[in-house]
C-alpha cells in the first residue's frame, strides 16, 4: 500500500475512491428502486397512489388489492403452477440430455464426433423465433397447441448447454475412471448415470438454474402456443395486466407484477452466489 | 494380457447411441420447423386455423413485398438503433466497473453485493419489467413524473410514452439496465483469466493503474469483448418481450422490432403466416452471418492446433518414408 502512495497524491486517491462508491451505490439503487416502488405500491390503494406514486413505506391495502383479481383472468396461482411444470420438466430434460451428448463427444472415439461437434457449434445461437411460424403450423397440425409438450421436449436439444458441458467434462473427467468402471463390468449407461453424472454436478447445477429461469421467463413461444386461459404461464399472465380492466386499479397492477417477481427474488437471493459464478464460468469459452 | 483385450473392445457405437436423443429432438423441433418456415415463405398460407398452402406463381413475392413494407424496414432500423443505444453505454460502463473492481491497489468493498445487485434485473421476467416500466412512466400520474416534480425538473407532467425518441430511449435503457451487470461479470472473469505475471511485471516497471488498464487489461479482453458483441447482437435481433409489452411497438411503430413485426404479422390481424415466414428467413440470414462470426471466434483452438501438429507428423512420416525409399 505504501508503495503506491508515491504514484498518486492522497487527496486524488480519496476523491476517486469517493466517486467509485457514489457510482456503484447509484447503480445499486437503480437496480432496487423500480422493484421497491412496485412492492410498496402493491400495498397501497388507488387514491394513495394518485396522491403520490412513490412511497418508501408500505400501506395497508394489500388484501383489498388481492380482491381485485377475483373472477378476472389474471390468476397468479395458475400461472405459477403452469410455469413451474414447464420450467421444471424442460430443465430436467435439458441438463440430462445435454450431459449425455457432451459425454458422447468427450469419451467415445467415433467417426462423426468432430463433424457433430462442429455442427453443434454452428447451431449454437439459432433462436426459436426464426422457426416459430413453421413450429406453430407443425404443432397446430398434430394438435399440440395448448399442450406443454412443445414447450418442454425441445429442451432435449440445447446446443449451448452441450457446449458448456463438454468444456466442463474435458477438464473434470479422467478417462481412467471410465476405464476402471468398465473393468469392473459396468455397462456404458450405468457408468454415465452413476459415475459421470455425479462428477458433473457443479456444471449441472449451474446450467439447471439458467435453464429454469430461461424457461420460466419465456414469453414468445407460450404466447404463440397457449390460447386456453387455464394453460397460461406467468409471463402471459403478466401481459394481461396491460388490459383495460386494470386501468383504474393501480394497486392491483403493482400487486400482480410483484407476485410474478417474488418467486424469482427468492430463488435469486438464495442462489446468487452460484448464479454470479455461473455467469462468469459461462464466459470462459477460450 | 486380459486388460489389453478389454481395451480393444470398441465403444464407438455408444458415441452414436448417446447422441441420438439430441439429434432426434433437434431434427424434429428445430431443423424441421426451420425448413417448414422457409417453405411457407414461398406460399399463400394465411388466415387463422389454415394449414393448406400452395407455392405462389412468383415464389419470391412474399420476400419482395416484405422488403418493400415500410413497417418492416422500420423494424430493422429500430432494432439497430435500440441495440446500438443500449450496447455502447453498456460496454463502456461494464469496462469502467471492470477496471474498478479488478484494481488491486484500490479495492472496492462490498463487491459481491454490488455484483449481485447489478446482475439482478437480468434474472427478472422481461415481461414483468416491460409492464412495470410502462406503469412507472405513467401519464399524467406516475412515479417518474412524481420524481421529476420532486426534483423540480418539470412543472407539468410529461407524457414520455408519446414521443418516439423517448420511447426508443426507454426501451434501450431497459435493455442496458438488464444487461450491463452480465457484461461486467463476464469481463471481470476475463480479467481474472489474464496471466498474473503480466500484471506483476507492470507493477515492477511502475505502471499506473491507467496504464495497466489500457496496455494490458483492454488488449487481453479483445476476444471476450468480441464474443459479447456478437452474442448481444444476436440477442438484440430477437428483442421481443420488452418492445412488445412496453408499448406494443408504438408510438407510431417507433419501438417495433423485427421479432415484434413477425409476431404481429403471423398472430394478429390477418394472420399472414407466409409474410411472417419470409421475414423470419430474412432474420435467419442475418443471424446466420453473425453466428458464422461467433463460430470463428469460438472455434476450438486446441483442436485446430492438434490438427496442425498431426499434419506435421504425417508430413514428417511421409518424408521419412520417402527418404527410406530413396
Amino acid at each position: 500500500m505504501k508503495k503506491t502512495l508515491k504514484h498518486e497524491p492522497i487527496a486524488g486517491r480519496t476523491i476517486t475512491r469517493v466517486i467509485k462508491y457514489i457510482v456503484c451505490i447509484t447503480l445499486a439503487i437503480l437496480s432496487i428502486m423500480p422493484f421497491w416502488i412496485m412492492l410498496m405500491n402493491a400495498t397501497r390503494n388507488t387514491y394513495e397512489i394518485q396522491q403520490s406514486s412513490i412511497s418508501l413505506v408500505p400501506s395497508s391495502y394489500l388484501l383489498n388489492n388481492f380482491k381485485v383479481f377475483e373472477g378476472k383472468s389474471f390468476n397468479p396461482l395458475v400461472g405459477f403452477k403452469n410455469s413451474f411444470i414447464i420450467a421444471a420438466s424442460s430443465t430436467l430434460l435439458n441438463v440430462y440430455f445435454s450431459s449425455l451428448t457432451a459425454y458422447a463427444l468427450v469419451v467415445y472415439h467415433w467417426k462423426l464426433r468432430q463433424p457433430f461437434f462442429t455442427f453443434i457449434m454452428a447451431v449454437l445461437m439459432v433462436p426459436a423465433q426464426v422457426s416459430s411460424i413453421g413450429f406453430y403450423q407443425f404443432m397446430y397440425r398434430i394438435g399440440w397447441t395448448n399442450s406443454f409438450l412443445p414447450l418442454v421436449l425441445p429442451a432435449m436439444a440445447a446446443p449451448a448447454v452441450v457446449f458448456f458441458m463438454r468444456q466442463y467434462l474435458l477438464g473434470a473427467l479422467s478417462i481412467d475412471i471410465v476405464n476402471s468402471a468398465r473393468i469392473d463390468g459396468a455397462n456404458e449407461f450405468y457408468t454415465f448415470n452413476r459415475i459421470v453424472l455425479p462428477i458433473m454436478k457443479p456444471a449441472i447445477a449451474t446450467q439447471a438454474i439458467f435453464s429454469f429461469v430461461g424457461s420460466w421467463n419465456n414469453l414468445f413461444m407460450p404466447l404463440i402456443l397457449l390460447t386456453d386461459k387455464k394453460n397460461y404461464t406467468m409471463p402471459i399472465m403478466v401481459s394481461l395486466l396491460r388490459g383495460d380492466i386494470y386501468r383504474t386499479e393501480f394497486g392491483a397492477v403493482y400487486l400482480g407484477l410483484s407476485l410474478t417477481v417474488l418467486p424469482l427474488f427468492i430463488v435469486y437471493f438464495a442462489l446468487s452466489k452460484y448464479i454470479i459464478a455461473g455467469v462468469a464460468l459461462g464466459s470462459m469459452k477460450e | 494380457m486380459g486388460r489389453k483385450k478389454i481395451k480393444s473392445v470398441s465403444y464407438a457405437k455408444y458415441g452414436y447411441i448417446f447422441s441420438i436423443p439430441f439429434v432426434l429432438a433437434f431434427l424434429v423441433f428445430t431443423a424441421y420447423p426451420i425448413f417448414y418456415t422457409a417453405i411457407i415463405g414461398f406460399t399463400d398460407l394465411k388466415g387463422l386455423g389454415k394449414t393448406d398452402f400452395m407455392i405462389m406463381d412468383n415464389p419470391f413475392q412474399n420476400f419482395q413485398q416484405i422488403l418493400k413494407t415500410p413497417s418492416f424496414q422500420k423494424s430493422l432500423i429500430n432494432t439497430v438503433i435500440i441495440w446500438t443505444c443500449n450496447f455502447i453505454p453498456q460496454l463502456l460502463l461494464a469496462l469502467l466497473l471492470t477496471a474498478w473492481f479488478t484494481n488491486q491497489r484500490q479495492k472496492i468493498k462490498g463487491q459481491g453485493a454490488f455484483k449481485v445487485l447489478f446482475y439482478m434485473p437480468n434474472i427478472i421476467t422481461a415481461a414483468t419489467i416491460a409492464i412495470l416500466f410502462n406503469v412507472l412512466f405513467g401519464y399524467p400520474m406516475g412515479p417518474i413524473n412524481d420524481l421529476f416534480k420532486l426534483l423540480g425538473l418539470a412543472d407539468m407532467p410529461i407524457n414520455f410514452l408519446i414521443n418516439k425518441w423517448t420511447a426508443r430511449g426507454i426501451v434501450s435503457f431497459i435493455q442496458f439496465w438488464m444487461w450491463y451487470g452480465q457484461t461486467m461479470i463476464v469481463l471481470i472473469a476475463g480479467v481474472l483469466g489474464i496471466n498474473p505475471t503480466l500484471f506483476e511485471a507492470a507493477e515492477i516497471d511502475g505502471a499506473t493503474s491507467r496504464q495497466v488498464f489500457f496496455y494490458i487489461t483492454l488488449p487481453s479482453l479483445r476476444t471476450i469483448m468480441l464474443f459479447t458483441l456478437v452474442t448481444s447482437l444476436i440477442g438484440g435481433m430477437q428483442m421481443f418481450d420488452i418492445p412488445k409489452l412496453f408499448l406494443n411497438g408504438g408510438p407510431d411503430n417507433s419501438t417495433l422490432t423485427v421479432s415484434v413485426f413477425i409476431f404481429n404479422q403471423a398472430f394478429s390481424g390477418s394472420y399472414m403466416y407466409n409474410r411472417a415466414s419470409a421475414a423470419s428467413m430474412i432474420m435467419f440470414l442475418i443471424i446466420a452471418v453473425l453466428s458464422a462470426i461467433l463460430f470463428y471466434i469460438l472455434r476450438d483452438k486446441d483442436a485446430a492446433k492438434m490438427k496442425k501438429e498431426l499434419k506435421k507428423i504425417k508430413k514428417a512420416q511421409k518424408a521419412a518414408a520417402r527418404g527410406a525409399g530413396a
